[in-house]
């Protein structure tokens, strides 16, 4: 009870951590006036435009990137039957990052930049699915597809990169690369909104049954789950939060794999806990790390070099202990 | 009343035109325990798929109180039959309880959790097997023989009318083997039918109602363990000779005939 208790609360751990956000940046606000903005009481129209057209926007991109990363790498790592698994092996991050790169070079605006980062993370996924379904449709043919294509799709984005301009296009093929929250506009918004909405609540009220799909496939037959058609929409249905948040974020590394082992030791691995966990850790994460990202030096930091810089760590820290629990690894 | 499984000139193959089962005849009951013998290869394990549903045969029927399995959903058949793995590798740390309340997969609707009802199903498959102690312990740090009854306790919860396990007393010591049967036993005792398969001829005479002896994808024999678990039928399944022991009208236990060459015979 105690622990179904502690994934509740860290469903809301984002809204002190996102009002904290508004509070902080080169033009401090006091707690009151982000409250009298957001509610729309008396304020001076300059806090109001920063805390609702400025910050909110990109608090409110950063919590959702954060919270779709995190549970689509926690439904990953329940359908591959693999601790170690996040979106980047499915060939999310490489497609997006080569459909970003290819809209940098043809049709440099940030709309265009978005759509093509989504189909092409959606694309990578999709290759990947077909390569695995051809020979299949099992978890470890999948994974050795998703290596496939994500080798295949860096070396083709390693391709535009040699042949942008240098000067202008491969700077910001680059940047994006890097990954970060500071061009987020309002209209970004809206996509990546609808996208999560229909992946988070999925995921959400269907969290229970993902338990099954850690089970071996003749298991999860056995109790009655149609094992092959569930995993590609839970796949599909991952790869929707991935590519949006990716869309919109760039590469942001880690997360996706080092939250839900955090969510993990917090609530234990049931998914009926651990997606709630997941998805306010992920979002109150990346909201934190963004808000530094924009505070910390007077020029911004990429998010995904600060995810990078710690996740590494942390990542060691929480893989030590889950082979003390497993009792070493087979 | 009793539900029958019955099965019926069953042909399955792996391969197109080699099949593995070659025209299988045999019925299960609930309430009553089967177990299923013979050679490594001799199709045990893919009858139980078969039966289970996870196979769709080749040719025949496999009939669930007059229903062809086949005409089933997932859902309708998980909830009729239930199967108990021979291993089970959760990738993350579940509780026992966690592994028991996947057993009520069939009852919960896409898009919903665990009812209470599940919950309590889950409690009482625990408790039924004498594990209610082990229900917040985390699977990984249960011995083997738990574990096996962790998985029985699922099927269980299942609350199918059929149960099929797969070598559920291999790896085992004796008093585990003989744990995880007695569980078994217990289950049926419920109303269940159990079919086992097993590599161990003498927990079939001990604990079987009915006893299939399989042979290269035929049924060489079929009935009461006394009638088909004899000597010169286990000979002629396993190739090899077999001596029979015991006191009371049918053998106790069957052995290997001792075939060591004379000079290493123990005085």
């Amino acid at each position: 009870m105690k622990r179904s208790a502690l994934g509740g609360g860290l469903l809301l751990l984002p809204l002190p951590v996102m009002f904290f956000a508004l509070m902080v940046g080169r033009y401090p606000i006091s707690p009151g006036e982000v409250f009298a903005a957001l509610t729309g009481g008396e304020v001076a129209e300059v806090v109001r435009a920063l805390v609702l057209r400025i910050r909110l926007p990109r608090i409110g991109a950063a919590a959702l990137v954060g919270a779709n990363l995190a549970v689509a790498g926690a439904v990953y790592q329940g359908v591959f039957r693999n601790p170690l698994v996040e979106g980047r092996l499915l060939g999310v991050s490489s497609g997006a990052g080569l459909g970003a790169a290819l809209a940098f070079l043809l049709f440099p605006q940030p709309a265009v930049v978005q759509a093509f980062a989504f189909a092409g993370g959606a694309l990578g996924v999709a290759l990947t699915a077909l390569l695995g379904w051809t020979f299949g449709g099992g978890v470890l043919v999948l994974v050795i597809a998703g290596v496939l294509v994500d080798s295949f799709l860096s070396a083709v984005l390693g391709l535009v990169k040699y042949a942008a301009d240098p000067l202008g296009t491969l700077p910001a093929i680059t940047y994006w690369l890097l990954g970060g929250l500071s061009g987020v506009r309002v209209p970004d918004l809206l996509p990546l909104g609808i996208a999560s909405g229909i992946g988070l609540s999925f995921f959400l009220l269907a969290r229970w049954r993902l338990n099954l799909l850690t089970l071996a496939d003749q298991e999860a037959e056995a109790l009655g789950v149609r094992v092959r058609p569930t995993r590609f929409l839970v796949v599909g249905m991952g790869t929707l939060l991935v590519a949006s948040a990716v869309s919109v974020s760039g590469t942001v590394s880690w997360v996706g794999l080092l939250v839900p082992h955090a969510a993990r030791a917090v609530v234990g691995p049931d998914y009926a806990r651990l997606l709630p966990a997941a998805a306010g850790l992920g979002a109150a994460l990346v909201v934190a790390l963004d808000t530094l990202a924009r505070t910390l030096l007077t020029a911004e930091i990429p998010l995904g070099i600060l995810t990078g810089l710690l996740g590494a760590p942390l990542f060691l820290v929480l893989f030590l202990r889950f082979l003390r629990e497993r009792g070493g690894w087979r | 009343m009793a539900v029958r499984l019955r099965v019926g000139g069953l042909v399955y193959a792996y391969i197109p035109g080699r099949p593995v089962l070659r025209g299988i005849t045999l019925e299960l009951r609930s309430g009553e325990t089967a177990f299923l013998l013979g050679p490594n290869g001799s199709g045990k394990t893919t009858f139980l798929d078969c039966i289970g549903g996870l196979r769709p045969p080749a040719e025949g029927e496999v009939l669930l109180d007059d229903r062809p399995l086949g005409s089933f959903s997932a859902r309708e058949r998980a909830q009729q039959v239930g199967y108990v793995p021979q291993f089970h590798e959760p990738p993350f740390n579940f509780t026992a309880w966690e592994v028991v309340l996947m057993g009520r997969a069939p009852y919960v609707r896409w898009l919903s959790q665990p009812k209470e009802q599940d919950r309590r199903a889950a409690d009482e498959a625990l408790a039924a097997l004498n594990l209610a102690g082990f229900r917040d312990r985390p699977y990984y740090t249960l011995s083997g023989g738990e574990r096996r009854l962790v998985l029985v306790a699922r099927g269980l919860a299942q609350g199918a009318a059929f149960l099929l396990l797969d070598e559920p007393d291999a790896h085992l010591d004796p008093a585990n083997q003989h744990r995880v049967l007695l569980a078994v036993q217990e289950v049926v005792g419920e109303g269940l039918g159990a079919a086992i398969t097993s590599h161990s001829p003498n927990n079939a005479l001990l604990y079987a109602d009915r006893v299939a002896l399989f042979s290269a994808g035929e049924v060489l024999a079929q009935g009461a363990p006394g009638e088909v678990v004899t000597p010169p039928l286990l000979e002629r399944a396993y190739g090899i000779p077999f001596i029979s022991v015991g006191d009371g009208p049918g053998p106790r236990a069957v052995l290997p005939a001792d075939q060591r060459p004379t000079r290493s015979r123990n005085p």
